[in-house]
């Protein structure tokens, strides 16, 4: 009797837990997600969709795209050249080099951007050099490609990582044995195992990429029509007081992420046991 | 030492590892320590440590270390529930408590704003009773609430599900009461990954930047919040400023970071061995 009653959750215990947890994720998360739609839309679907098609506003969501197309390409290929150095291979120092790539975590985004600064900014160790050969990367493009792959770096190596070592190295061997080369061995039987988690590494690493801010603010001089991103955009629409269009703007980012989690929570549903880690 | 693996890539992966590594995180952060040592160690405590460097911190790290201990209450309330009990709409929930992992830290940045302004939402209603949050210091904490529960639902999770219900059963059978069982018997084993998460959540909560300058007010000593300064520094080109902020900043997040991984792997070895 006793070992019942404090076992089993009383249904009123039961609701009151339900019911708290929901108000709460209500209220911290669902609350802000719908008040960015109703912004955008607050004066009208003419005003929303004039707002998209402001100049400023294309070429934002123009350039976004252009830094998410380098930036998160170069990190999946990285992140998969770290993740199988790591996993098949041994070597000192593995537990210091994988601290060293989830670093940019643990980086407050301002100084991720500051870092950059500081080497190629006008007063920067290479700033001299770069004026003389007339390249600019701070206040300019490459900077902000710099800037969004430091801060989307561990992304896919961390994803990979711990699946590949769960995963051992006893098929690869058996393909090399069987007289497969590297590369071959690497495209038909890691790869396909590995599929999944690189996918979902990839698709975090994206949305990071397009929303990233404060790093990309710092070093993007913010020059309109021409180094704003849309979350740089959208700051400075929302310091004009013109809060309908950086709202409008807002709601494609909350748009975004919105279908980021909705692929997430499908791969997790569908491919699970793919993503993580089991065995011993 | 252990034979050298069999499979290939060894030269080519091990050595655009580190290429890569040294080019995009080890060298742009020495450039932060030498900057900010470089016009000397007076400069570097005068910028690193001035009234209103400190003011920042404080503001920094007690409207992080608030929003922590928050989402540690709310935060393990949320991960018992999605682990222990079905309802309708868990999957949805459990897929919407990743949000701040997927929202641009600016987008989450006007939306709360507008919901806590005095006219928004809530603002509107904690606005009679004499509360204000946007564009006060309190507004930080909303901020950092949002962005930090992710990380505590999310370590307290797995483990959680993973936790053997006989332990539970043995102490009901002996007669323990609901609480005595969770205080007991089941918080000692999630307490490791609560503080895990706590810590990352407090870690990312100092960093942040792009969600609270809209919703803080960003008055000195008020509610300016560290990486604001920076910013501040940076563009008054005060650059070995900045990266003496910077610097007592990444010595802070390293330690906390540094201190829970080595207490995780303590209590590790107490529980695996």
């Amino acid at each position: 009797m006793n070992k019942r009653s404090s076992l089993v959750t009383p249904l009123w215990l039961k609701t009151l837990l339900i019911g708290t947890a929901l108000a709460y994720v209500a209220l911290v998360l669902l609350l802000p997600l719908a008040s960015i739609f109703v912004e955008a839309f607050r004066k009208g679907v003419s005003t929303y969709i004039e707002a998209l098609q402001d100049p400023d506003a294309l070429s934002a969501i123009k350039l976004t795209g252009l830094v998410a197309v380098i930036a998160v390409p170069v990190n999946m290929v990285f992140g998969i050249v770290m993740a199988w150095a790591i996993t098949k291979h041994d070597f000192r120092g593995k537990g210091l080099l994988i601290a060293l790539i989830d670093l940019p975590f643990s980086v407050s985004p301002v100084v991720s951007g500051l870092v950059f600064v500081l080497l190629f900014g006008a007063n920067g160790w290479f700033g001299a050099w770069l004026q003389e050969h007339d390249v600019q990367i701070i206040f300019a493009v490459p900077g902000i490609v710099l800037a969004t792959i430091f801060v989307t770096f561990p992304f896919v190596a961390r994803q990979l990582i711990p699946l590949m070592t769960a995963q051992g190295r006893s098929a690869e061997e058996a393909a090399l044995t069987l007289g497969a080369n590297g590369w071959q061995t690497f495209w038909h039987v890691t790869l396909p195992d590995i599929r999944w988690a690189l996918l979902y590494g990839v698709l975090l690493c994206n949305a990071r990429a397009m929303g990233e801010f404060g790093a990309v603010s710092v070093v993007s001089g913010h020059i309109r029509g021409k180094t704003n991103t849309m979350p740089l955009h959208i700051e400075v629409l929302y310091n004009d007081y013109n809060f309908a269009a950086a709202f409008a703007v807002a709601s494609l980012l909350a748009g975004l992420a919105l279908v980021t989690l909705g692929l997430k929570s499908l791969l997790e549903w569908q491919h699970g046991d793919d993503l993580k880690a089991h065995g011993h | 030492m252990a034979k050298r693996s069999a499979l290939p890539g060894f030269g080519l992966t091990v050595g655009l590892t580190l290429f890569w590594v040294s080019l995009i995180v080890i060298i742009p952060l020495s450039a932060v320590f030498i900057r900010s040592f470089g016009s000397g160690w007076e400069h570097f405590v005068s910028a690193g440590f001035s009234d209103r460097a400190i003011a920042a911190y404080r503001v920094t790290f007690g409207a992080a270390a608030l929003a922590t201990l928050i989402n540690a209450i709310f935060g393990l309330l949320v991960a018992w529930v999605l682990v222990r009990f079905q309802f309708p709409g868990r999957r949805l929930v459990s897929a919407a408590v990743d949000l701040p992992f997927a929202l641009p830290t600016a987008v989450a940045g006007i939306a709360l704003t507008a919901i806590y302004a005095s006219n928004g939402w809530v603002g509107s209603w904690l606005e009679p009773l004499g509360v204000k949050i946007a564009y006060h210091p309190q507004g930080i904490v909303v901020a950092l609430v949002f962005i930090g529960l992710p990380f505590i639902v999310r370590s307290i999770e797995p483990v959680l599900g993973d936790l053997d219900r006989s332990y539970e059963e043995a102490a009901a059978s002996l007669g323990a009461t609901r609480l005595q069982i969770f205080r007991r018997v089941v918080f000692p084993e999630i307490a490791p990954a609560l503080v895990a998460g706590c810590a990352m959540a407090f870690a990312r909560g100092v960093g942040e930047y792009g969600s609270v300058i809209f919703i803080a007010g960003n008055m000195p000593k008020i509610s300016e919040i560290a990486p604001l300064l920076i910013v501040t520094s940076l563009e008054q080109y005060d650059y070995a400023g900045a990266s003496a902020i910077a610097v007592v900043m990444l010595v802070a997040s390293f330690s906390i970071l540094a201190t829970v991984s080595f207490l995780q792997a303590q209590a590790e070895r107490r529980h695996g061995l």
